[in-house]
């Protein structure tokens, strides 16, 4: 095997791990801990770019964990999906260690706060790079351990209230999709998840395997953030840190949606079947239940956090059509998604240190005082609502036309009216805290520490992603076209991974 | 065999499911450890019970083993899971024990601050 | 807690001094035994931060803290670097991450003696065990005497 490759598919995971390994170690200094934080995230962004490249141009690249052969040993395979996922958290890992930076206080430092989230992007990585089902299981919890801690830094009331539910759903998950695991070990003796693909084609009338299947889609759901078991996410999701949260929002449900691509593409190709029928209502349901719920907040980051439900809705929607345009929409909409979510979240932390509070009603008058943040927050919020030529459009664009080539037309519809309500959600936002005047009587901003600069970059540096995605849709649509085309000839996946070495 | 310890998984889990419903944080977390306890042996289960030899190859013989062996990699993977079961659990721990502190209260009815 | 903090007992106290060094040289010993036979970095590594632990029990954290001289944070640091770097060796000799390499050294009066960057992943991990555990442990009893 060529060491290029071997190199390239371990990186994105390896340079977290050292990275948060070497903060671990000089735990005591601010200044270094925070330096490594930037380096480490800005080495796994070009890292995540050289392997994009190199799959891009080479096709699926395998690595073979300690040497040993495809069905036996843990293999790290990147595919077009796992390498733009990796590159998405790349993206993400870096803008919030630079916002971090401004925002996280010295007391978080102090406990660990840049080697956890070292730890969750080694997690998240590596979640996306495994060609192991059980390995799988591994980073997620490598991901979920981290994300407790980092969930409950700084030890207010709300984080620990919602730090329980967060914690108790994915462990139920967790078991779950241990439960699932171990069914499948039994029904065909093997981990891999190529070689599970071949296996389980000779099970296909076994009612087993779609039990298992189901498992699946309840663990996986369950993380994702899916209809009916989502609770966890928006009881949570607003409690800790602005750049955690923000990490979270990008990232944490996304493996989940990441994984369910993967294992109803692969290991259960989504046919007729009772799954396909599920996952469509889940999406509708999803879609349905996140906007509505955002409707009835006044909380800036729990409207946020209950986009990222409806949203969900949306991939679910890519996969559980099941046509080619359909995964093409689910992958781009990932894509999308993921970048826009993230600046929203830090955008919201922004406003919080000009005017110290999230509560829409203590808000106001952003626009008067600093109207470039307005227009900031304009260009992800609009690109959510799905407004051209802003990358959300696209996303939701080619969905819903491939719900209506498959004719699925109530599920069309919800699509459609939960734009609406997504915009309805984002002017919302826009009128209360950027366009009326302060209320009387809301807090001063009570003086915040520090600079906004470091803060301001990031968000403009994701905002000009987000226009360039839009802009510049044709290549992105190219790239999610060919990640699509792999995704549905699992044939090629199993033959670069169990082929001849 | 096999009925016998899938009776106890199915026990296992019931029992898991109905501690988790309960309002108590306390009896939660031993419903998560049931929970997890019961997914390891499932595990178990489903990978073949065998009375055969322990899987190990004695020194110098060759790489094939004569006869049935038990499974290792099912024992490896609970063993996996059972590391990382700890580690979740002794930070659910943790958890509880410090919502305790703020919240006083074993309820989680008191905890509803961040829904809706 | 409203209990007095450490209940003294004669019997914890005079076979907690035995126990705490057979205790670590049996980690020691699971450590080294581990890869080809039942141990392990893991195993040793809970092995001694139950001894730690039990130290802990019959006298009181700075006690603890100081048994151990370094702080346990710094131990999970170097530990996770140290696995890492085990896995670094076999990746620049072309091998992919993880890949084993073996040394034979031949060491007076014990003989020949195998050692590999598998050995410098448990002890990594052992060091990563201890660091961890004796982390809550310890932050767990500071809570409960302030």
């Amino acid at each position: 095997m060529n060491s290029a490759v071997a190199l390239q598919t371990t990186l994105p995971i390896l340079i977290p791990l050292i990275a948060g390994a070497l903060s671990l170690v000089v735990w005591r200094s601010r200044q270094l801990q925070r330096g490594i934080s930037v380096l480490g995230t800005g080495a796994l962004l070009l890292a995540s770019i050289w392997l994009l490249l190199s799959v891009y141009d080479n096709g699926i690249q395998v690595m073979y964990a300690g040497n040993w052969p495809a069905p036996f040993g843990i293999v790290l395979v990147a595919d077009l999906l796992s390498s733009i996922m990796v590159l998405l958290t790349g993206i993400t890992g870096l803008a919030t260690a630079v916002y971090s930076l401004a925002t996280i206080s010295k007391k978080h430092e102090h406990y660990g706060y840049y080697p956890l989230m070292h730890l969750l992007l080694a997690g998240v990585n590596g979640a996306f790079l495994t060609g192991d089902i059980f390995n799988l299981y591994v980073w997620f919890e490598v991901m979920l351990v981290a994300s407790f801690a980092l969930l409950i830094l700084g030890g207010e009331r709300a984080q620990m209230e919602g730090a329980i539910k967060y914690v108790t759903l994915n462990l139920v998950s967790s078991a779950i999709f241990l439960s699932a695991i171990g069914l499948l070990y039994g029904l065909t003796g093997t981990l891999n998840m190529a070689d599970l693909a071949v296996k389980l084609a000779e099970h296909q009338d076994n009612p087993m395997v779609q039990v298992v299947a189901m498992l699946f889609l309840m663990a996986f759901g369950i993380k994702a953030g899916a209809f009916p078991l989502f609770f966890w996410l928006p009881a949570s999701y607003h409690t800790p840190r602005v750049a955690v949260s923000s990490l979270f929002a990008g990232l944490l449900t996304k493996v989940g949606v990441y994984a369910l691509f993967r294992v109803f593409t692969l290991i259960f190709p989504l046919g007729d079947s009772l799954i396909r029928d599920l996952l469509l209502a889940m999406a509708g349901a999803t879609m349905l239940v996140g906007v509505l719920g955002a409707a009835a907040q006044f909380e800036f980051r729990r409207i946020l956090s209950f986009h990222i439900i409806s949203q969900i809705g949306y991939m679910l929607m890519g996969l559980a059509l099941y046509t080619p345009l359909a995964i093409i929409g689910g992958v781009f909409y990932i894509i999308h998604h993921i970048i826009v979510k993230s600046n929203l979240f830090l955008i919201s932390g922004l406003v919080y240190r000009l005017q110290g509070s999230y509560d829409l009603k203590q808000l106001g008058g952003v626009w008067r005082s600093h109207p470039m943040i307005a227009v900031l927050f304009l260009i992800p919020a609009l690109s959510l609502a799905g407004l051209p030529p802003l990358s959300g459009f696209f996303g939701k664009f080619i969905v819903i036309k491939a719900g209506v080539e498959a004719q699925h037309w109530w599920l069309v519809g919800i699509a459609l009216l939960v734009g609406l309500l997504t915009l309805y959600s984002m002017i919302k936002i826009w009128a209360e805290v950027f366009w009326k005047a302060m209320p009387e009587g809301a807090t001063a901003p009570a003086q915040q520490r520090g600079g906004t600069g470091l803060m301001v970059l990031t968000i403009v540096a994701l905002a000009t992603l987000t226009v360039l995605i839009g802009v510049a849709a044709e290549p992105v649509y190219k790239l999610a076209e060919y990640t699509a085309a792999q995704l549905l000839d699992s044939q090629s996946y199993i033959q670069s991974v169990m082929g001849v070495r | 065999m096999s009925t016998l310890l899938a009776t106890a998984v199915g026990v296992l889990y019931a029992t898991a499911i109905y501690l988790i419903l309960r309002r108590s944080i306390v009896k939660l977390v031993i419903g998560l450890v049931l929970l997890s306890n019961a997914a390891n042996l499932l595990i178990f289960t489903s990978s073949g019970l065998t009375r055969y030899a322990p899987p190990l190859i004695p020194e110098g013989a060759s790489a094939v083993v004569d006869g049935i062996v038990a499974d290792p990699l099912a024992q490896a993977l609970i063993l996996t899971a059972i590391v990382i079961g700890f580690g979740v659990l002794a930070f659910a721990v943790v958890l509880i024990h410090r919502a305790y502190e703020v919240v006083k209260a074993d309820d989680m009815d008191q905890m509803k601050d961040t829904d809706t | 807690m409203s209990m007095p903090n450490r209940p003294d007992s004669l019997i914890l106290r005079v076979t907690g001094h035995f126990l705490l060094p057979l205790l670590i040289m049996f980690s020691l010993f699971l450590l080294l035994r581990g890869h080809n036979e039942p141990g392990g970095g893991f195993i040793g590594g809970l092995v001694a931060s139950a001894a730690i632990a039990l130290h802990l029990f019959f006298t009181s954290v700075q006690s603890a803290r100081r048994l151990i001289w370094v702080d346990p944070r710094d131990l999970i640091g170097w530990g996770l670097c140290i696995a890492i770097a085990s896995g670094l060796f076999g990746m620049f000799s072309g091998l992919p991450f993880l890949g084993a390499l073996w040394v034979e050294l031949s060491v007076p009066i014990f003989g020949m003696l195998k050692v590999g960057t598998p050995l410098l992943f448990d002890i990594g991990v052992y060091l990563v065990v201890i660091g961890t555990v004796l982390n809550i442990l310890l932050a767990l009893a500071e809570a409960e005497d302030a």
